[in-house]
């Protein structure tokens, strides 16, 4: 699997991933709107959030309907409408792709709920990796009170119930949160995750965040009014250094 | 020709690693699956022998593509709007599939029913192959499938096909005619070539998968005939 960048796309794409609670949809809000106030090129993507498919994957959550089978391929499903029609076209157009959670949330949960780690895996490798993956990693019981705190009332499959973990849905969420911290940990190395100290204040994070992002990326090819970068061997080269000084007149 | 030698000592697996949990040394009924093009004779061929076995006192159930209570109205949905990718388009019959799989063939064969699947993965696997979607891919994703007792496979010409679709219906499927993959406008064309094509990809499979290729070209008695013959073998074996 490679990065987009390794693939020669123009656009990039930044994803962040954790718990339920661990601050991350914050944290890429937070980004969004910085980005977008520097004229970048930006689209957000939420997990499991098709249109094409959302009606069958509430359906299934409501009827608990789902199995671990279907549930990884519904979700899987969900994915690749949202990759082929939208991240795809907008990453080949040069833009900023922000991702709430991304493959690495399947390859999570699936696992725990019992499907092979290699059939897993091997479903969503269509998918390129992104260029950045941020690992929101808070203490299981921070994610835990924030959530619990805040929306007590748990849903069935959020709450691992499929799982018969336990009869008791805060325990059964307790349990199957705490085993999909462990596949995170496990998979940080291996997918090269920048992890986040999800447990410091919100402020000093998005600040981690931002100047990691500032430093990876080169923003300023993002921006709105910026042309398509053309393929180097076509590209004229005294085009290419007046880019640059309007690049720079921008700025 | 032996349809799936393996299985000729009531040897029974998935062909990949299959559903967590599920014990195959339980599942004693029988599955049969039934492949083929539309307008091949395949829900003809299903009716006749779903009254041939009941009628011989074996409990059937049928099971079919986008026939699933998780996602079959929104897949139908989806096709309507002609704007499904590849791999959505894949994801969303393989979840289809899966949904039957586990809530009706399994348990089903479980219950040693005879199940009749009007097509199974292996249109799943020809369309997306087709469509160029990866061999090892799709392998993967259908390891979860159960291995039939019976495939069989009417292949008809698709000139044939077109008469017998337009008779029917005074028209083609979007779909069946192949038209997202573009390779005519005209309907007609796109549609012979893309069961060509598909016929193809059957080939392709049956030399991995190994299924009995019936000549549906014949009249319709006397392919019940012959089908009729092979099940009786199969349900023979135990």
């Amino acid at each position: 699997m490679k990065t987009f960048a390794e693939l020669n796309f123009p656009g990039r794409l930044i994803a962040v991933e954790g718990l339920d609670g661990s601050g991350k949809s914050t944290q890429i809000y937070l980004l969004k709107r910085w980005l977008e106030a520097e004229g970048i090129k930006v689209y957000f993507s939420e997990w499991n959030s098709s249109e094409l498919v959302k009606s069958a994957t509430s359906k299934g959550k409501k009827r608990e309907l789902l199995t671990p089978t279907t549930f990884c391929l519904i979700h899987a499903t969900d994915f690749a409408d949202r990759y082929e029609r939208h991240l795809l076209p907008l990453l080949r157009a040069g833009y900023v792709v922000l991702c709430d959670r991304y493959v690495f949330t399947a390859f999570a949960r699936d696992v725990v709920r019992g499907c092979l780690p290699e059939w897993v895996r091997g479903i969503y490798n269509f998918a390129a990796l992104p260029d950045i993956t941020f690992f929101f990693k808070t203490d299981l019981e921070v994610s835990l009170n924030r959530i619990l705190e805040g929306r007590p009332k748990l849903k069935f499959f959020e709450a691992g119930m499929d799982l018969r973990l336990s009869t008791d849905p805060y325990e059964s969420f307790r349990i199957f949160q705490g085993r999909i911290l462990e596949q995170y940990v496990a998979m940080s190395d291996e997918f090269k995750f920048v992890v986040m100290d999800a447990n410091q204040n919100v402020e000093k994070q998005q600040c981690v965040v931002r100047k990691l992002v500032g430093e990876k990326i080169e923003l300023r090819k993002f921006r709105r009014r910026s042309p398509l970068p053309l393929p180097p061997a076509i590209q004229p080269v005294e085009n290419k250094a007046k880019d640059h000084e309007e690049d720079l007149a921008a700025v | 020709m032996s349809t799936v030698p393996e299985q000729k000592n009531g040897f029974r697996r998935f062909y990949g690693h299959g559903i967590p949990r599920v014990k195959v040394e339980e599942l004693a009924g029988k599955l049969i699956v039934v492949e083929g093009a539309d307008g091949s004779g395949r829900s003809t061929q299903i009716a006749r022998l779903v009254d041939w076995l009941e009628i011989g006192g074996h409990p059937t159930v049928q099971v079919g593509l986008k026939r699933s209570t998780l996602v079959s109205k929104e897949l139908e949905l989806a096709q309507k709007g002609n704007i499904l990718s590849r791999s959505t388009l894949s994801l969303f019959y393989a979840t289809d599939f899966a949904d039957q799989l586990e809530n009706i063939i399994l348990p089903a064969l479980k219950a040693g029913f005879i199940v009749l699947a009007d097509r199974y993965i292996y249109t799943l696997m020809a369309r997306d192959m087709v469509r160029g979607m990866d061999e090892g891919w799709l392998k993967n994703l259908y390891g979860i499938a159960i291995k039939p007792d019976a495939v069989f496979y009417l292949s008809v010409q698709p000139q044939e096909l077109v008469q017998r679709n337009l008779s029917k219906n005074a028209t083609l499927d979007y779909w069946e005619s192949g038209m997202d993959l573009g390779f005519s406008r005209d309907m007609f064309d796109s549609f012979v070539k893309y069961q060509t094509t598909m016929q193809g990809a059957f080939r392709k499979l049956q030399k991995t998968y190994g299924f009995t290729i019936i000549d549906g070209n014949r009249p319709v008695g006397s392919i019940t005939k012959d089908l009729r013959k092979k099940i009786r073998m199969v349900l023979a074996e135990k």
